[in-house]
């Protein structure tokens, strides 16, 4: 018994151990999302903020949901001086992901990459 | 309830909202933006955005909008003045005749029918319903025909690479941009930084508005005063309209 237990913790710490293949560590959010929310944006991200972008540069809509900077604002990663990081931090939440599939994106060249503070928290 | 019931219903609630604006009505408009959108709902064409610039009362060397426009939209300049984007500019005019001049701002005139879409290859230079006319910078491919089809030179190209931009005003490096009539400050019922910053600190010389309703006072003024669009003879029908030019 206390040998078969053994043996279950060794393969337990050989798979951990064994999981050669390294994984992008994602950082954890301001707020906690809704049900879902992780594992739909996972795959549909890309399709939901073309969809919205359009929505709102095109039709004046606003929501919460249309806003990257309810996206930005929520996934902000402080960094060692507390303040929210830049894109150019690979702490950054969109590069953590972003740098480990190698897909270059290019919103942060025109948007912000910070979620905003002071007087832009009063226009959405 | 029928539809009738429902009809009635919207007059008498109607009714009384007619009323409570006629009896605040003393002067103030309590009213003044009918055109004020939820954040969810779509511009309509209901809606036609407009300015009135009166440039009897736009001072010489003053240059508040301009200011207010650079710091609204994160604009900074690059330390080449000849480079730098401008979405606004103080103009001065002056009859060749009697030397007289008038000094005003010209920014993206917002035309009903802008040259700047047409030619656009990609579709990147648009009106929204509402009259404003943007750049969709994600399909801007930065070819700059839409600078060279504006006869008011409202449009700028990004020639380097920008950092720490407005939450509400992105921009980059690549794309062609100009004013947008301050479009997160209307969506949000606001008014534009130029005339905010015109009206608090300067002459009041610019007024912003539906030209679609009549009751505004935009409207008002226009079938009251002789006011005029820039180079009207391009019957491009700018919504910028200018008193005293």
């Amino acid at each position: 018994m206390i040998v078969l237990a053994a043996a279950a913790v060794f393969l337990t710490f050989q798979t951990f151990a064994a999981s050669r293949t390294p994984l992008p560590f994602i950082p954890k959010a301001v707020q906690k999302a809704e049900e879902g929310h992780a594992k739909v944006m996972r795959r549909n991200h890309m399709n939901l903020m073309f969809h919205k972008r359009d929505q709102t540069v095109r039709k004046g809509i606003r929501t919460d949901l249309n806003s990257l900077k309810g996206c930005v604002a929520c996934h902000a990663v402080p960094g060692p001086d507390k303040q929210p990081v830049s894109f150019e931090s690979p702490q950054h939440f969109c590069r953590a992901c972003h740098d480990y599939a190698a897909v270059r994106i290019d919103c942060f060249s025109c948007h912000t990459s910070k979620p905003p503070g002071g007087e832009d928290l009063a226009v959405k | 309830m029928s539809d009738n019931d429902n009809i009635a219903r919207r007059k008498i609630l109607g009714g009384i909202a007619g009323m409570a604006g006629v009896s605040l009505a003393s002067g103030v408009t309590l009213f003044s933006f009918a055109g004020a959108k939820e954040p969810g709902d779509a511009v309509t064409s209901k809606v036609r955005w407009g300015m009135l610039i009166d440039a009897g009362k736009c001072a010489d060397g003053c240059d508040a909008c301009v200011t207010a426009c650079f710091k609204e939209n994160g604009i900074g300049s690059t330390g080449r003045p000849e480079s730098d984007p401008q979405w606004i500019r103080k103009v001065e005019v002056r009859d060749p005749k009697s030397g007289a001049t008038k000094s005003l701002p010209v920014m993206c005139q917002h035309c009903a029918e802008p040259p700047c879409v047409d030619v656009c290859p990609t579709g990147a230079s648009f009106k929204r319903e509402d009259g404003i006319v943007l750049v969709d910078k994600h399909t801007c491919i930065g070819c700059r025909y839409c600078i060279m089809a504006c006869p008011y030179k409202a449009r700028s190209f990004v020639h380097e690479e920008i950092t720490d931009q407005k939450t509400h005003a992105p921009r980059g490096k690549g794309t062609v941009e100009g004013c947008t009539l301050c479009v997160h400050r209307i969506d949000a019922g606001g008014t534009p930084a130029c005339v905010e910053a015109c009206n608090d600190t300067s002459g009041g010389a610019m007024l912003f508005g539906n030209l679609n309703d009549p009751m505004s006072e935009i409207s008002k003024r226009v079938a009251k005063y002789n006011t005029r669009q820039i180079r009207a003879d391009l019957r491009l029908d700018p919504g910028i309209r200018y008193r005293g030019l």
